[in-house]
């Protein structure tokens, strides 16, 4: 060990300095990154009639986001991940019902509750398969959708909860009819979720999370508690997806029992999918293409835009598997090769 | 009389197979020491009884003196019992810093620090630089480990353990799949480690055992046959039986 | 009792039409969610052919075997089998896509009403036993199941392609070197649960209903059967239908405040305590 920490020649020091200070930089921001945060006050200005739709592409990117967290980083698979959408949702329609309709109080509670669930129902993810993930997951979600349907005396059942009384922002704020208001708060949020996110995933914890992710059986030869590590993420992605719920509810003042459904969950992995894994923008560029071909699309036919969501994940399957970040930078990577091959093999 | 590492009446079953049959084994504190053992003897069970990947059936493992047998593997890691692989296993989409200094990470307690980013975390990067200079690795830092050649990433294997402090580091063929010219280089590596950190080997090529090892134990079906000095093993009977009669069965 | 026999009716269908995903699942392991878009073929091919064509009943049950049994053919030719060595999150968005397209595509052409379907008249009415009254139906369905049941134990176990498919599951490349068409036998398998799929489409039209939304919603039932049962246990998943028929019938006819609910929790419970399924083996 101490020959380990011993001093070393002072050039090789430098040496070692030198080459270290790229890595000292991997977590700043990017200018892209930059640019990206520049469109949704881009969008607040060029389409000013579209606000709820926008608003419903924030609340999409941070749901999209809290499964990125506990897929894209620590690779726990899930078809349920609406069941704490849900309990967001829920949380703010009940506490609305009553008068509490305080937005930022909505919020807490409903990360609290949802936190509080996926607490409890990560220690049902530690062991298994992707397989039994995929079902235990899902078993959770269609459990908490049949009680809200049955309980319908407190949830409203498949009616849902309607016309929500949210108050305004900080007391300031109030919520529009044109979704102004609420467009704004829902980037908002997302940018401070996402800004936290990006923290956690660059710390040691987080690229603890990419290490299990990759391989989970070398973890505990690296003093790694991984079941602790997992249970923290899931718990975290489940407080991050109660929050999205939370917000949807309440710039739509509205829950309706599909905020628990299977399709949820099933749409929510295909956008974080079509938009690509583990980079934390993939859920968000995801959720923008996906909700506006839906708008779109869905405008023609509903139907038909079901058998073009179908087509595009069979495609995706097949052909860019890493969504459309993974497909660019496996593009952008072959092309530095091709750029460093290329003196190389001048000079030879 | 110094053992930081020790198995009392080790038993391990499969069904009714018995792939750890009561091994006594101790490490003495700064030992070169090499268990070897033919084919199925069950050197890599054994080392996984005594990391905690497996649980044994029967019998005790203490490590400096601490009853171990149900401590977790990290906690076992935490005090200091690290091991490697006998097969990579490895972060191939991280870079080979990126792995190590999260190793290193982890071995300061940061491993649940979620606001600071691990490249500002000074400490555990400038450590990860030292590791991988010393390895030789420090020109690949930035390489991400699957486009690595194999020889390389065996260097990481060890680099992620070394990161990790081992007060007794076990090495699972640490030369396994790589060709002998590089696995000359990866076993000066070894050779320079501090005497502080106990070493237990295990190696199939007897030529890196002799040269390396002060004490050798031999382990056949799962019983250790016999521990003694190299001399003493390359030329006791039953030993050559072992393995001659495995070079000609 | 009349509600123990419907929930056998009901538990012979699921296994029916799960059966071939135990099968692709549990031992070519291709999570195929997609699984029911088979049925529903067998169940428009068996009501088209009925209501338009003016076929008889019986007559149209070879026909919603053999279609879906072909579309399983092709699939497999074209998509399936470039996914076999795919990750389980690959094969569940594929057949996800897969569903998704099939639902769209029926709704387009049927649109989304329930189909109706008119029993010949010996196999409706009803056989008054003392203490229950049995529809015809449901016994039909029973005697069809446990048919299907035995033939496939006797198949897997007894025949040479059964050995095939089992020594192809275990090893391929020890297959392939002892001169087994792996690529033929996966196929054949794979269209042998696509036609069983269908077989029970078309039986269940009447007791499940068929509308373009069948994929969906009965995937979580056939992914319960072949979950509890273990995968690729042609007995397990029989009991595990069975269980899970009469669970559904009893629950949803008793209690039916909770509804699937208790369902759903005893499938998260079994995978729990039981990952390798109720009657599965375990693996090492």
């Amino acid at each position: 060990m101490t020959s380990l920490a011993s001093p070393v020649a002072a050039d090789s020091a430098t040496a070692i300095h030198d080459s270290l200070r790229r890595f000292r930089r991997s977590a700043d921001w990017k200018p892209l990154e930059y640019l990206f945060w520049c469109l949704p006050v881009a969008a607040y200005f060029l389409f000013p009639g579209n606000y709820l739709l926008l608003s419903q592409i924030a609340v999409t990117s941070l749901f999209a986001l809290s499964l990125d967290l506990i897929f894209g980083y620590a690779g726990i698979i899930s078809l349920g991940h609406a069941a704490f959408f849900g309990v967001g949702a829920y949380t703010v329609g009940l506490l609305g019902m009553r008068g509490m309709g305080d937005p930022l109080t909505g919020l807490v509670l409903a990360a609290l509750f949802a936190a509080i669930l996926g607490f409890f129902s990560s220690f049902l993810l530690l062991r298994g398969s992707d397989l039994a993930r995929l079902m235990v997951t899902l078993g959770v979600a269609l459990m908490l959708y049949e009680l809200a349907n049955k309980f319908s005396g407190i949830t409203g059942g498949v009616d849902g909860i309607p016309g929500i009384e949210i108050k305004p922002v900080l007391g300031l704020f109030e919520f529009d009819l044109y979704g102004r208001t609420g467009y704004i708060y829902a980037v908002v949020v997302l940018f401070v979720l996402f800004w936290i996110a990006r923290r956690i995933v660059h710390s040691p914890f987080g690229q603890s999370l990419r290490g299990i992710q990759m391989n989970a059986q070398r973890m505990p030869a690296l003093s790694v508690p991984v079941n602790r590590r997992l249970v923290a993420v899931y718990t975290l992605g489940a407080a991050y997806a109660g929050v999205a719920g939370a917000v949807l509810a309440q710039t739509n003042q509205f829950v309706s029992l599909s905020v628990l459904g299977f399709e949820n969950s099933a749409d929510l992995l295909l956008i974080l999918i079509l938009g690509g894994t583990g980079r934390l923008y993939g859920g968000l560029i995801g959720a923008i293409v996906f909700i506006v071909a839906k708008h779109f699309l869905s405008d023609l036919n509903p139907q038909y835009w079901q058998f073009w969501l179908g087509l595009a994940l069979v495609l995706l399957v097949m052909y860019a598997r890493g969504g459309i970040l993974g497909t660019a930078s496996k593009w952008l990577e072959k092309r530095r090769q091709r750029a460093q091959s290329r003196p190389v093999g001048g000079a030879a | 009389m110094n053992a930081v590492l020790q198995t009392h009446g080790l038993v391990r079953t499969f069904g009714g197979f018995v792939a750890t049959d009561h091994v006594d084994l101790a490490v003495q504190a700064g030992a070169r020491h090499a268990l070897i053992g033919p084919n199925g003897a069950g050197k890599t069970t054994l080392i996984n009884l005594l990391t905690g990947y497996l649980a044994p059936t029967e019998g005790r493992v203490t490590l400096m003196g601490e009853d171990v047998t149900r401590m977790p593997q990290h906690a076992r890691c935490r005090k200091g019992l690290v091991r490697t692989f006998q097969i990579n296993q490895l972060f191939g989409d991280m870079t080979v810093l990126e792995s190590v200094a999260m190793s290193v990470s982890e071995r300061l307690g940061l491993g649940a620090s979620w606001f600071k980013p691990l490249a500002a975390c000074g400490e555990a990067v400038d450590e990860a630089a030292v590791i991988l200079q010393r390895l030789g690795l420090l020109s690949d830092a930035y390489e991400t480990t699957r486009n690595l050649a194999y020889g390389r990433q065996r260097l990481i294997e060890i680099a992620l353990a070394l990161a990790q402090h081992p007060k007794v580091l076990l090495l699972d063929e640490p030369a396994a799949g790589v060709p002998t010219s590089e696995s000359r280089e990866l076993f000066e590596v070894i050779a320079q480690l501090p005497r502080d950190v106990t070493i237990l080997l295990i190696e199939h090529d007897m030529d890196l055992v002799f040269r390396f090892a002060e004490r050798i134990s031999v382990l056949v079906s799962g019983a250790l046959l016999l521990e003694d000095t190299p001399e003493v093993i390359a030329n006791h009977p039953r030993v050559r039986e072992v393995y001659l009669g495995e070079a000609h069965g | 009792m009349t509600i123990l026999f419907d929930g056998i009716a009901f538990g012979m269908l699921l296994f029916l039409i799960s059966v071939g995903l135990s099968v692709t699942l549990g031992l070519m392991n291709f999570v195929n969610l997609a699984h029911g878009v088979f049925a529903m073929v067998g169940g428009y091919v068996c009501v088209v052919l009925l209501n338009d064509w003016g076929v008889p009943f019986l007559a149209t049950i070879p026909f919603a075997i053999i279609v879906p049994g072909l579309v399983g053919v092709v699939l497999e030719r074209l998509l399936y089998r470039r996914l076999y060595e795919a990750s389980d999150l690959d094969q569940v968005l594929f057949s996800l896509g897969l569903v998704f397209m099939a639902v769209a595509a029926t709704h387009y052409f049927f649109g989304a009403r329930q189909q109706p379907l008119h029993l010949p008249a010996f196999l409706s009415g009803q056989i008054h036993l003392p203490g229950a009254d049995i529809g015809v139906y449901r016994l039909f369905l029973v005697i069809a199941g446990i048919v299907v049941a035995v033939g496939l134990q006797w198949s897997v176990i007894r025949t040479s392609f059964g050995a095939r498919l089992r020594a192809a599951v275990d090893n391929q490349r020890t297959a392939r070197g002892l001169g087994i068409d792996v690529n033929r036998v996966f196929m054949l398998t794979f269209a042998l649960g696509s036609a069983l799929a269908g077989l029970g489409g078309a039986l269940g039209v009447e007791m499940l209903g068929l509308d373009p939304e069948f994929p969906v919603k009965y995937l979580v039932y056939f992914l319960i059967v072949v979950t509890v049962g273990g995968g690729g246990n042609i007995l397990g998943s029989l009991w595990a239908a069975l269980l899970l028929g009469v669970a559904d019938v009893a629950g949803k006819y008793y209690v039916p405040q909770i509804g699937a609910f208790i369902i759903y929790a005893i499938m998260v419970v079994i995978l729990i305590v039981r990952p390798q399924g109720l009657f599965g083996r375990a693996h090492h």
